[in-house]
């Protein structure tokens, strides 16, 4: 608790996580970050408000049309509206950014404490994960969606799998030095459940970590589900996301490089502010959290 | 010593035994008959049954794992269903574009970014470190792809100094060889090079706040030889170990790009596999490229202990 300033510690706020969240709020990578980010969800969340029509729509009689007032970012190969396509591909990039981070902390929390408390499922947990570590991300990623016929399920599944070793490293590190605190040894001592222990002593000092790497965790998604689309093995190609209009893009590039050009600015951009989002709070919620990870 | 170097080089046996399991129940796990789904979904039933049997899938799951267990670690990585050929030549044709990308790609990466991490390091707080502070946020965040078609934009199709896809080999001499691997090596180094330089730098940087930094000023050191031989050799360990984790970006890169650029390497070998199901292949190139990161991660850590005296285990 270094971190605080001495007004802040004065004042002693009822949760310290609320405190650190409000100081936070002043870091300026947070603020761009989560600027630019709260900017993207709340494109995805009203792309039907932002003067776009269907995504999906396909008008062959305007094939490769360049920006216009009707279309503003142009047509692309089928006709379709390009602008359009963009907005609602962040749907689809956040839905699996969102999801990979949700259920890959979900898993990793949930084999993190149980192998970071009981030693003898610790040996075999670790050794698990240490293979799947071994095996390169994409790889893992690509070959999983391979095995499945394309959909948003198998894509999240696939991004999933190998990012629950990274969460399950974090929050064992953190079950083992938290479990020989003195606070731990006094629950122990009084007769309180394991489960509750670990609910209840342990897990609260996981989340302030967790939620930085959640952010990374996020990010990488994003940029593995556009690459594995580019390649033509992500998101089933009806669905308008950023790396699939990429990858139609281009067989086009020479001649129309906006075609990928334009969701990769948004792309891009997508990560960039996670990614400040996350590295600001990795600067003010702990600045040890860094060589964890 | 040798105790040491034992028991990290016995440590790579559970590592590459999870491996093979997982890359063994990634076919024989997926939903459905993995004959089948080989076969792909217009096939005759006699046409199933012969993949059945040629892969050994009539038999129980354990014996099954065995004999591919012992076939892979005799160096048969299996054939490929769509050409009939050994996957391990299949990759031995493909693996000199891809090793020679993925060499200039370290060679580039670690000459730009321990130099450029060290002198943002060591004036922390300077302009050269904010800018590689921003620089290395930036480059996280532009997937390599996207990276890719910008250069070619820029650099092949406007400026027109690169040609803008394909590979040349080293055999063909330097120059050619280096017009066309220039592009993507800078493109698939961006990131690693980011990776090395951010560790670099924080490497150094703690370094510089020791006792035995003050010591060599006191004597009176050079400011740039207390940076090089003082600091930059004690943060070595961090540094050579984000380098080999590193190496699992570049195996995730090389695949990415060679499409982007259309080279004939191995990561071409393994998309086009994927897209056409062939599992052999698919299953050769992950178990391969995994030894390949866990082998470079292996000589590493035993290189810490012969070069470092302060590692001991």
């Amino acid at each position: 608790m270094t971190m605080l300033s001495p007004q802040l510690a004065g004042e002693a706020p009822r949760n310290p996580l609320l405190g650190l969240l409000g100081q936070a709020l002043r870091n300026p990578s947070v603020l761009v970050g989560g600027f630019i980010v709260a900017a993207i969800v709340g494109m995805a969340i009203a792309a039907p408000l932002l003067g776009t029509v269907d995504p999906v729509r396909i008008d062959p009689a305007v094939r490769l049309r360049p920006p216009s007032d009707l279309a503003w970012f142009g047509t692309d190969l089928f006709g379709r509206d390009v602008y359009s396509r963009v907005v609602y591909g962040a749907r689809s990039s956040l839905l699996v950014g969102l999801s990979v981070a949700a259920f890959a902390t979900a898993f990793g929390v949930l084999i993190g404490l149980v192998g970071g408390y009981f030693r003898a499922v610790d040996i075999v947990v670790m050794r698990v994960m240490d293979g799947l570590m071994a095996i390169p991300t994409f790889l893992l990623a690509i070959a999983l969606v391979s095995l499945t016929r394309a959909s948003i399920g198998t894509v999240v599944l696939a991004l999933t799998i190998p990012e629950i070793p990274r969460v399950v490293r974090l929050v064992r590190s953190v079950v083992l030095t938290v479990r020989e605190e003195p606070y731990v040894e006094a629950a122990i001592s009084v007769g309180t459940p394991t489960p509750l222990i670990l609910l209840r002593h342990i897990l609260p000092s996981t989340i302030a970590p967790l939620l930085v790497l959640g952010t990374y965790v996020c990010a990488q998604a994003i940029l593995v589900e556009a690459a594995l689309s580019f390649l033509g093995s992500g998101l089933p190609p009806e669905i308008p996301s950023w790396g699939n209009m990429i990858s139609e893009g281009r067989t086009f590039f020479q001649v129309t490089p906006r075609l990928v050009f334009l969701p990769s600015l948004f792309l891009a951009l997508t990560v960039l502010g996670i990614n400040l989002l996350g590295d600001g709070l990795r600067d003010t919620l702990d600045p040890r959290i860094a060589k964890r990870m | 010593m040798l105790a040491f170097i034992a028991k990290r080089m016995l440590a790579v046996i559970p590592v590459m035994a999870v491996v093979s399991i997982v890359v063994f129940l990634l076919l024989r796990l997926s939903p459905g008959d993995p004959a089948l789904v080989i076969a792909g979904e217009n096939a005759d039933a006699e046409a199933v049954q012969r993949i059945r049997v040629a892969l050994g899938l009539d038999q129980p799951l354990l014996t099954q794992f065995l004999v591919w267990l012992r076939t892979m670690l005799s160096g048969d990585l299996g054939t490929s269903i769509f050409t009939n050929l050994p996957v391990a030549d299949l990759i031995l044709q493909r693996v000199e574009p891809t090793l020679s990308l993925a060499l200039a790609t370290m060679i580039f990466a670690i000459l730009v970014a321990v130099p450029l991490g060290t002198v943002a390091g060591a004036t922390a707080g300077s302009w050269l470190d904010r800018t590689l502070m921003v620089v290395s946020v930036v480059g996280f965040s532009v997937p390599a792809f996207v990276l890719g078609y910008c250069m070619i934009y820029v650099f092949s199709l406007q400026l027109g100094w690169a040609p803008v896809q394909g590979f040349t080999s080293i055999s063909k001499g330097f120059l050619p060889f280096l017009r066309t691997i220039a592009l993507p090596t800078v493109t698939l180094g961006l990131a690693y090079m980011v990776l090395i330089a951010r560790i670099t730098r924080a490497s150094v940087l703690e370094m510089m706040g020791e006792d035995f930094i003050r010591t060599a000023r006191a004597k009176g050191v050079v400011e740039r030889l207390v940076v090089t031989h003082h600091a930059l050799r004690n943060a070595a360990i961090p540094i050579l170990t984000v380098i080999g984790i590193g190496v699992a970006l570049l195996i995730s890169g090389v695949v990415v790009i060679e499409t982007v650029f259309n080279i004939p390497g191995v990561g071409r070998l393994v998309v086009d596999a994927i897209l056409k199901r062939d599992y052999p292949v698919i299953q050769g190139v992950i178990l391969l490229f995994s030894a390949v990161y866990v082998l470079i991660n292996l000589t590493i850590d035993i290189g810490y202990a012969l070069l470092d005296p302060r590692v001991r285990y």
